[in-house]
């Protein structure tokens, strides 16, 4: 137990005592939240859905991703493919444009049996990688979500092939419409709210903290007596949960999937997201995804405004993952992070 | 093939090949048996004209012949791709992301260079010294820099691979590029395999495209020459004891840092010629650096990580289930091949040939 201990002091730049940091830490996440609470009031719905919508769910994947590699060492690729499966799952069992595929079941049924679907596979996957060790994960989770991308895309009878589906109604309970874009915010601020929160919990319960064990040192956990192999299956079990509701929530906000949706391109663009967030805490993947989402609307307009190729996206995306890789490997987290370690000392140096 | 049995039964007690053959039948009579009734079955299915009936239940004979050949040449390619691949992993733990980018970048100056001078084989070079340049600067201007951090180095060759695609789309456009075959090369090839009789008795005998034969026997001539170098070669040695443990080698006085870069420009100018072939045999196009560095992981995955000879078998077990997926059961024809993968993951995740 002295390992729980130790483990909870997770290790920041800033120093000082236990409530300092817990308000250094959560005032920007309060306030955070406050504002997204509050930002319907002061903003289009385009912001609200096009903006701040893709950035809560595709940090929610992301953050799928960043618990396996950031508490467990796991790169795994295959997130964005369980939440694929999760959406197309929800488009089999509920409603879409073809009714020669979707079965139309009520969405207490379908949403939850989707989730169940995609865990499962999410958890396979996991225990199929878990047995090898580092940097095998990213190669065999990387062929998997390829092996998913080409099922969509050459299946008919299921996946609809190519063209996938469209017109995915979100569906309409308790009194409210939630395709209309208001309660379809709220929704996705509840979900990516409730699994940050989530993650963070669980990252400081003896299960997380024995998972950063099996990261840190393997060996020694199994030596103590840890299962390490269940431990990670049961890792990559929590973050499947996570990303099928992503994966559920994203289908309802775009209104359509196809392969693409899943494919190689999204995987990669996952990881990018949760690397240039910055994989040492839950919010990085969030700030990733901010930073993505922005780039992907206004990058085009932006590259025309300075004269460059608006077709150039991909470099420029590439080219800032490769900055963040080379310089800052723990992401804008680091950045921010080391800027308050730096304000924090000149600021001592000054007082003295 | 025949170096990745022979590798497998001499590692055994390292007697004389005959020999462990014959004790291993003593042994297994059983399996032994059944080996020699699938190998005997094979035989039959390639050489004789199969029967009316048979044809009737499993589809035409020069189907199955054309999917075999096809698999096994195109398992040549894919030979050609993972074996730097695999080589590269094996030595430095690094799993090159951008090598399927190398692969097209390769296609695509082979392509100029046969443009620009008219002659197949110049490209070949052409296309080895460009990769071979760009792995070698990748190698000692950025990994050199980050050893021993796998992840990172990964995530790098990750970014690499997205900027190279778009600067290649950039350059050459997003339209299929085919690179023509020499005149030499072109035309068919008769072979001794009987496809079908005629109503008169006749045998009609498979012809086959003579540059995939000769690629073919191409990138055996490479594997082999590999493994020689691998096994005959002081540089080879080197090698394959960085593979077990290069920190020892590199305490032992060895330069290191030089075999690292020399392997991963060779690894690069082989992923390089292998466009041309891919050019050659299909087309180099848009979505190619990912198709190739799926195929290569695959292989690799399946033959077992930093195994030459494990490539060459993946390779040949990948190109097979592909093409034969092609012809027997379409819709599911590339998830086949991510099945062989899972299974040979659950059963034996070090891969056929790995070692732990």
């Amino acid at each position: 137990m002295a390992l729980s201990e130790t483990g909870t002091a997770r290790p920041i730049g800033v120093g000082g005592d236990a409530l300092s940091r817990w308000f250094s830490d959560h005032a920007p996440t309060l306030l955070l939240g406050l504002l997204l609470v509050l930002l319907p009031a002061a903003t289009t719905d385009f912001v609200l859905d096009q903006i701040v919508g893709w950035t809560l769910v595709l940090g929610m994947i992301a953050l799928s991703l960043m618990f396996l590699a950031g508490y467990g060492g796991m790169v795994s690729l295959v997130q964005m493919t369980v939440a694929g499966l999760a959406g197309y799952s929800i488009t089999v069992l509920g409603a879409s444009s073809l009714p020669s595929i979707s079965l139309f079941w009520p969405w207490w049924v379908a949403a939850p049996l989707a989730i169940l679907i995609a865990v499962a596979f999410g958890t396979l996957a996991g225990a199929l990688s878990a047995r090898t060790e580092g940097i095998y994960t990213i190669m065999i989770t990387l062929a998997l979500a390829s092996a998913f991308f080409y099922l969509t895309l050459q299946n008919w009878s299921i996946f609809n092939g190519f063209n996938g589906f469209t017109s995915i109604p979100a569906p309409i309970f308790l009194g409210v419409n939630w395709k209309s874009a208001l309660p379809l915010y709220y929704l996705i601020l509840f979900c990516a709210g409730l699994s940050y929160t989530a993650v963070l919990y669980v990252s400081r319960a003896p299960f997380g903290i024995a998972l950063q064990g099996t990261r840190d040192n393997p060996r020694r956990m199994e030596a103590i007596g840890f299962n390490v192999t269940a431990h990670r299956i049961a890792a990559y079990a929590f973050a499947a949960v996570i990303a099928a509701i992503g994966g559920i929530l994203l289908v309802w906000l775009n209104n359509q999937i196809s392969p693409g949706t899943a494919g190689i391109q999204a995987t990669i663009d996952l990881l990018v997201i949760a690397v240039v967030g910055g994989l040492g805490h839950p919010i990085g993947a969030f700030i990733g995804a901010f930073i993505y989402v922005l780039l992907r609307t206004f990058a085009l307009d932006a590259l025309v405004a300075v004269g460059l190729d608006g077709r150039r996206f991909q470099t420029i995306i590439g080219l800032g993952f490769l900055i963040i890789v080379l310089f800052s490997p723990d992401g804008v987290i680091g950045l921010w992070r080391r800027w308050l370690a730096r304000a924090a000392t000149s600021r001592r140096g000054t007082s003295r | 093939m025949a170096t990745a049995l022979g590798d497998e039964s001499t590692a055994g007690g390292g007697t004389p090949r005959g020999d462990a053959l014959s004790r291993w039948i003593n042994h297994r009579p059983l399996a032994a048996l059944l080996l020699a009734i699938i190998v005997i079955f094979c035989l039959w299915l390639i050489l004789a004209p199969w029967p009316q009936a048979f044809e009737e239940w499993f589809g035409r004979k020069r189907l199955f012949i054309n999917a075999l050949f096809n698999g096994i040449t195109l398992g040549g390619l894919y030979f050609l791709v993972a074996a730097g691949f695999t080589l590269i992993f094996g030595l430095m733990r690094n799993v090159n992301l951008a090598h399927g980018s190398l692969y097209l970048f390769g296609g695509y100056m082979g392509y100029e260079a046969g443009v620009w001078s008219n002659s197949w084989l110049l490209s070949y070079i052409v296309a080895f010294i460009c990769c071979a340049l760009v792995g070698a600067a990748m190698q000692i201007l950025i990994f050199r820099r980050m050893e021993g951090q796998d992840l990172r180095q990964t995530l790098v060759t990750l970014g690499l691979s997205i900027v190279f695609a778009d600067l290649m789309v950039w350059v050459w456009g997003g339209n299929a590029i085919q690179i023509d075959t020499p005149d030499y090369l072109t035309g068919p090839v008769p072979t001794p395999i009987i496809v079908a009789l005629k109503p008169s008795g006749d045998a009609i005998f498979l012809q086959y495209p003579r540059v995939r034969l000769v690629i073919f026997a191409a990138a055996v001539l490479i594997g082999i020459g590999m493994w020689l170098a691998l096994h005959r070669t002081r540089i080879g040695v080197m090698i394959r004891a960085g593979v077990d443990d290069r920190d020892m080698l590199s305490v032992l006085g060895y330069r290191v840092q030089l075999l690292f870069a020399l392997v991963f420009a060779f690894g690069a100018g082989l992923a390089g010629m292998a466009g041309i072939v891919g050019g050659t045999f299909q087309s180099i196009s848009l979505g190619e650096d990912s198709h190739f560095l799926l195929a290569s992981l695959v292989v690799v995955i399946v033959g077992g990580m930093g195994s030459i000879p494990g490539a060459a078998l993946g390779a040949l077990i990948i190109g097979l289930s592909e093409q034969f997926g092609l012809v027997y059961f379409q819709n599911y024809a590339t998830v086949a091949t991510f099945v062989i993968m899972v299974v040979v993951l659950a059963l034996r995740p070090q891969g056929l040939l790995g070692r732990r």
